[in-house]
């Protein structure tokens, strides 16, 4: 009982705090409450005994690319942005479409009544040391996706050096 | 113990309002952190899964998707950076240079 309890306040929270993000008309009003939806999403991580993702949510997310993000909004000048209007002409065809993706997502995960449908849950215990577990199965099993995701790092890192330069010489 | 279904619905709930806010806002600022919005949707179903199995596979594709969204932000705040630069706009539909 305790545990929904407690996934029910996250992802209350997680959603509530998610559509303020695309709601809110100050670009740092919407950073503060992904942030907060971003903690929740962390919470529900530690909730399934997932200890190093949440440290890694918290660190990563949270500490890197939401202070990224609050750099490049402090740094443009969004004083005129924040009086114009704030959703697009094609408005009521973009909500039609998500209505068809809500109808699709609806109808899948209620499947004729017999929700998802998963395959039968294998007996094997839980991994007691979950850092460990998952420095096993990223170095062993997914070393070469290891070496592409660094590659990608190195790639974005030359490219954002290069497009937030001023002149290419 | 939580149903997975729970993970889901709450995967599905928050890719949606993503997907709103990529479709609707004009603020391009506003459309990148609406698609980190999908990829927390996302890692939330894979860690819903992984736990299900009994296996960390799902929390090592986590990882590998937080990754990418490292790199997403970097290639597209820098690009961010250089358009506001040349057209001094922030809203998506004035980028128009590639129109006629």
């Amino acid at each position: 009982m305790l545990p929904l309890i407690a996934f029910g306040i996250l992802s209350v929270v997680a959603l509530v705090s998610a559509i303020l993000v695309i709601t809110r008309r100050n670009a740092v009003h919407s950073v503060i409450w992904l942030i907060v939806t971003l903690f929740a999403v962390g919470g529900i991580y530690l909730m399934q005994h997932a200890e190093f993702l949440f440290a890694v949510q918290i660190i990563l997310y949270v500490g890197g690319i939401m202070v990224l993000f609050l750099f490049v909004v402090m740094l443009v000048n969004l004083d005129v942005a924040v009086r114009q209007a704030q959703f697009r002409r094609q408005w009521q065809l973009a909500l039609f479409t998500v209505l068809l993706l809500v109808g699709q997502l609806a109808y899948v995960l209620y499947n004729r009544g017999r929700g998802l449908d998963l395959p039968a849950r294998p007996s094997l215990p839980e991994p007691l040391r979950n850092t460990q577990a998952v420095g096993q199965v990223l170095y062993q099993n997914y070393m070469l996706p290891v070496e592409i995701a660094s590659i990608l790092l190195l790639v974005a890192m030359v490219g954002a050096v290069i497009m937030a330069k001023r002149k290419l010489e | 113990m939580i149903p997975t279904e729970y993970y889901i619905f709450l995967g599905s709930g928050l890719f949606t309002i993503g997907v709103i806010g990529v479709l609707t806002r004009r603020n391009v600022l506003v459309i990148l952190m609406s698609i980190e919005l999908i990829l927390n949707a996302v890692n939330i179903n894979l860690v819903g899964f992984s736990q299900y199995f009994r296996a960390v596979d799902g929390q090592v594709f986590a990882i590998f998707v937080i990754t990418d969204a490292a790199a997403e932000a970097a290639i597209g705040l820098g690009l961010f950076i250089a358009l506001f630069r040349n057209k001094e706009t922030v809203n998506a539909d004035e980028i128009d240079l590639l129109k006629w």
